[in-house]
């Protein structure tokens, strides 16, 4: 498949599915409720075969939240990027760490980053924080600490 | 050695030639720093880019041997010198200390790059990373840039070598390299 008919054999795999244009790589919009559903789709399809996680990450963009996963499939070397806009108060998705294992201390590393609660994750817990920052998020744009933080 | 070149191993005293061989005089502490500036075992302690180019200046190419500095331990018990080569987070800064008085008397510290000295492009706006590792443990030589170019490191290493020679205290000391 090329690039046009990847998007549109992917566009194909949901209800709602948006994509952003303009990047390298295929990116795909998806509402938190049918996230689960299109990764598990994305794993399982013998057309796609997306076998590979090799990012996954969040972005506070103060009005909301994206998770962002890059995925790749080593048989037919595709690359897509799958995205989904959480709220920036209650942030919570599903986990895939049973779909792909590496996900597993990504996901442990965007919750105590960023705040994300995984659903159905069998174990979160910090991944690099010393103990005591649980409810403290570094990584969002509106993080303060007085104590070693200089502000510029 | 090179024309004009300052010889790096002064020896401090003075050797008398006779028929049978030399005989050395000197006062003993200055030999002794002499021997101990020329001998230093830096620690394999290495935190980000920085430590890529303390192994570039250990490798051929730059060669710190050359300067007596080729055993880098791996334990800090049989180590002088820690070259902090990267930033240290307040995660690494109890490990740093420890590392530190783990290491024998004498011991010396070098702040490798603008991380180790001051926090570099991570003293603003960062939750983690420690400004300045002469917030944990003293440091005798310190070197700009981000990361120092193998040279910069050689500078600072024999810098630091003319500091033990000149009595290896920790205060500021004038540095004359024009001087025979």
């Amino acid at each position: 498949m090329n690039r046009e008919e990847l998007q549109a054999y992917i566009g194909d795999l949901g209800a709602g599915l948006t994509f952003e244009e303009g990047g390298d790589w295929i990116n795909v919009f998806v509402e938190p409720a049918a996230f689960r559903e299109l990764m598990l789709k994305l794993r399982a399809d013998e057309k796609l075969a997306f076998d590979y996680l090799f990012c996954l990450t969040c972005v506070d963009w103060k009005t909301h939240l994206t998770m962002v996963y890059h995925l790749s499939s080593t048989r037919y070397r595709y690359n897509i990027v799958v995205k989904s806009k959480l709220d920036r108060t209650t942030p919570e998705i599903e986990t895939i760490c049973d779909i792909w294992r590496t996900a597993e201390f990504h996901e442990r590393e965007v919750y105590e980053l960023f705040g994300v609660t995984f659903l159905n994750h069998p174990d979160l817990r910090l991944l690099i924080l010393p103990d005591g920052w649980e409810g403290k998020n570094p990584m969002r744009k509106d993080y303060e600490d007085e104590v070693n933080m200089i502000k510029l | 050695m090179i024309e004009g070149q300052r010889p790096v191993t002064e020896f401090p005293g003075q050797v008398h030639q006779t028929p049978t061989g030399g005989i050395m005089t000197g006062a003993i502490a200055d030999v002794i720093n002499w021997a101990r500036s020329n001998s230093l075992w830096p620690l394999t302690f290495g935190t980000s880019c920085c430590a890529i180019e303390m192994m570039s200046t250990a490798s051929a190419k730059y060669d710190w041997s050359r300067f007596g500095f080729e055993v880098a331990r791996a334990t800090p018990r049989q180590a002088d010198v820690i070259i902090i080569a990267g930033t240290i987070v307040n995660k690494m800064a109890p490990v740093l200390k420890r590392l530190y008085d783990q290491i024998p008397d004498p011991k010396y510290v070098i702040a490798m790059g603008a991380c180790a000295t001051s926090g570099g492009p991570f003293f603003y706006n960062t939750y983690s990373v420690v400004k300045g590792a002469d917030h944990v443990i003293p440091v005798d030589v310190y070197v700009a840039g981000c990361p120092p170019r193998p040279e910069a490191l050689l500078h600072a290493l024999i810098t630091l070598q003319e500091k033990i020679k000149s009595g290896g205290k920790r205060e500021r000391i004038d540095i004359n390299l024009d001087k025979q």
